[in-house]
């Protein structure tokens, strides 16, 4: 059967939203409309392009599973990590960047869904806050190992990793994760996943292979966590192992709750707001975690589900909408992955 | 499922299980054949829902073994129970409350289908050509409930009975051969028992499946009930048929003794 007709122009709308939007980009920062802050300004928007995988992957597990993690940095070091590794192994052996950077970003994927796979079988067998206190534990224990191996730089400092990461490409990169992700979750997995979320008991007795479903989400979560560790580690191109800790994961986890659980709209959002505005406001950086807090205050006494709640955002609902005259001041952004 | 004339489709051999000290359910032992209803009683706490936990795989028998078409169950995991053909529905309603109708009716054709995660992502034909078969089929089950106008309601915003038959519905979705069906009328009006028992009579002629009720709507068991089985605290007491077991002393006596209005109505 072929795909609907509907659905074929939805999806070819999205992508030239999505091609536009790049564009946008591409103009302001070719135009020099920025001036002498247009790395500084590229540099925010690619730490939001990771940043909004890696809060897309946790949302996975948060939103989609119904689980908590608060070990997502420990995933994420370890695609970082590995990624480091694989490509001063190879840097200037004649390949191209882009094909290093690509291999890079499987390389990291891989290995945190490995991770991830190994945590998972037997972690998934707990629940709610106990399982939240493995992954904290796990994340932990990634930390601890790498301040000793000597191949991940011994605790020091790991630098000199090949600047890869660029705003265009991991513009791409995010697009391209982001999408796969909303793929999974609208179709027979995502529905699976989301009953076993609903009721576990319920699942099992529909003939749902309930730790089977449990584990491939945390891998597929591990897996775009690790590639959002190899955009990170070739953006940084240094990074200490410290850099991944408990503070981290729970920013991360802080960025799904506001966005909105098991909305992507609201992970993109999310993430692309709060990751930007440490560096907006610099001289109150101080006070980051604080605001977040009070955020995450305000958020749950108003909105528990978030500010997105599990709304998706879609432009061809909003270019219908503006077709048929009802827009009002709907505003037309990250317009990325919906059908 | 062809040597119906012998074989019994669910067949239990002196199920028993044991929590700590207490003996929940005490050598029990059932045959259904195929296409037949049979009732299972008793007053509370007597251990029916322990024997339907035991026959789905959610509990493990301590003692004794049960068979699917001939097949042993005894150590399948619940899922392997439903995917061999025995789905149940719940006491006390278990949907996936945030999501729409045909989506809780889709999640137990899951296992019937076959797409792969490759495809879900590229969005392959072979992933439009299951989602438009499962898609009618899980119409076709939510018309036989009369839910089909509902497909798109978020299943916790259905009235109460409405879920019950939603229940009954994503059972029938996993394909079963027997159907156990916990309490399906509690809760509800005389009319929503009235429909409820055209809907379990019209699945039983369409699907050609047994049944194994739990229910303490006396009037609906010994209507349509061919066999009813009565335990009490573990113990099956009695067997036989309706008329049988509403003239047994022992069970007028362990359940129905202190009502006998109730057995007559």
């Amino acid at each position: 059967m072929k795909m609907p007709k509907e659905k074929l122009i939805s999806y070819l709308i999205n992508l030239v939203g999505i091609v536009v939007l790049f564009l946008l980009f591409v103009a302001l920062f070719q135009s020099g409309v920025l001036g002498s802050r247009t790395n500084y300004v590229k540099g925010i928007f690619t730490t939001a392009c990771y940043t909004i995988v890696l809060v897309a992957s946790l949302n996975l597990l948060v939103g989609i599973l119904g689980e908590f993690s608060l070990g997502h940095a420990g995933f994420m070091s370890v695609g970082a990590y590995a990624s480091a590794i694989f490509t001063n192994a190879l840097a200037g052996k004649g390949l191209s960047d882009l094909a290093l950077f690509v291999l890079a970003l499987i390389i990291g994927g891989v290995a945190a869904g490995i991770a991830g796979l190994l945590v998972g079988i037997p972690a998934l067998r707990l629940r709610g806050d106990y399982l939240a206190i493995v992954t904290v534990a796990f994340a932990e224990i990634i930390r601890v190992a790498f301040c000793n191996f000597a191949i991940t730089g011994g605790g020091r400092t790991i630098s000199g990793i090949t600047k890869l990461s660029n705003f265009y490409w991991c513009f791409w990169v995010m697009v391209i994760c982001v999408t796969i992700m909303y793929m999974f979750v609208r179709s027979r997995f995502g529905r699976t996943v989301k009953a076993i979320r609903e009721d576990y008991i319920a699942a099992a007795a529909s003939g749902i292979n309930v730790t089977f479903y449990k584990v491939l989400t945390f891998t597929i979560s591990a897996f775009f966590a690790g590639i959002g560790g190899a955009m990170y580690a070739h953006y940084m191109t240094a990074m200490i192992p410290t850099n991944f800790n408990f503070n981290y994961s729970a920013e991360l986890l802080t960025e799904v709750i506001i966005g909105g659980t098991g909305s992507f709209t609201g992970s993109i959002i999310g993430a692309a707001f709060l990751s930007s505005l440490p560096e907006l406001m610099r001289q109150f950086s101080n006070y980051r975690m604080l605001a977040y807090s009070i955020v995450l205050v305000i958020v749950m006494i108003f909105r528990p589900g978030g500010i997105f709640g599990s709304w998706e955002f879609s432009l061809v609902r909003v270019l219908k909408k503006a077709k048929n005259g009802e827009l009002f001041a709907k505003k037309n952004k990250g317009g990325a992955e919906n059908e | 499922m062809s040597d119906t004339a012998k074989e019994p489709v669910l067949k239990a051999q002196h199920l028993s299980i044991v929590f700590g000290s207490l003996r929940a359910v005490d050598d029990f032992s059932l045959e259904i054949g195929e296409s037949e209803l049979v009732g299972l009683i008793g007053p509370n706490g007597a251990g029916k829902t322990t024997v339907f936990n035991m026959l789905t795989g959610v509990y493990q028998p301590t003692e004794g073994a049960y068979f699917l078409c001939g097949k042993k169950m005894n150590g399948k995991k619940a899922h392997q129970v439903v995917a061999a053909g025995v789905a149940r529905t719940f006491q006390n309603i278990r949907l996936f409350k945030k999501m729409t109708v045909i989506e809780n009716v889709k999640v137990a054709m899951n296992m019937h289908m076959s797409y792969s995660i490759l495809a879900s992502i590229f969005r392959t034909p072979k992933y439009w050509k299951e989602e438009a078969e499962m898609d009618a089929k899980a119409m076709e089950l939510l018309k036989i409930v009369h839910l089909a106008d509902k497909a798109d309601y978020v299943a916790e915003n259905l009235p109460y009975g409405q879920q019950r038959r939603l229940e009954i519905a994503r059972a029938l979705a996993t394909g079963m051969k027997v159907l156990l069906l916990d309490e399906p009328a509690a809760g509800m009006n005389p009319t929503e028992t009235a429909e409820l028992l055209d809907i379990i009579n019209v699945i039983r002629e369409k699907f050609k499946i047994s049944v194994l009720l739990i229910e303490h709507d006396m009037s609906l068991v010994m209507k349509i009930c061919e066999r009813i089985q009565v335990i009490d605290y573990g113990i099956t007491i009695a067997c036989g048929t309706p008329e049988e077991i509403a003239n047994n002393p022992r069970v007028i006596e362990a359940y129905l003794g202190k009502d006998e209005e109730e057995v007559l109505c």
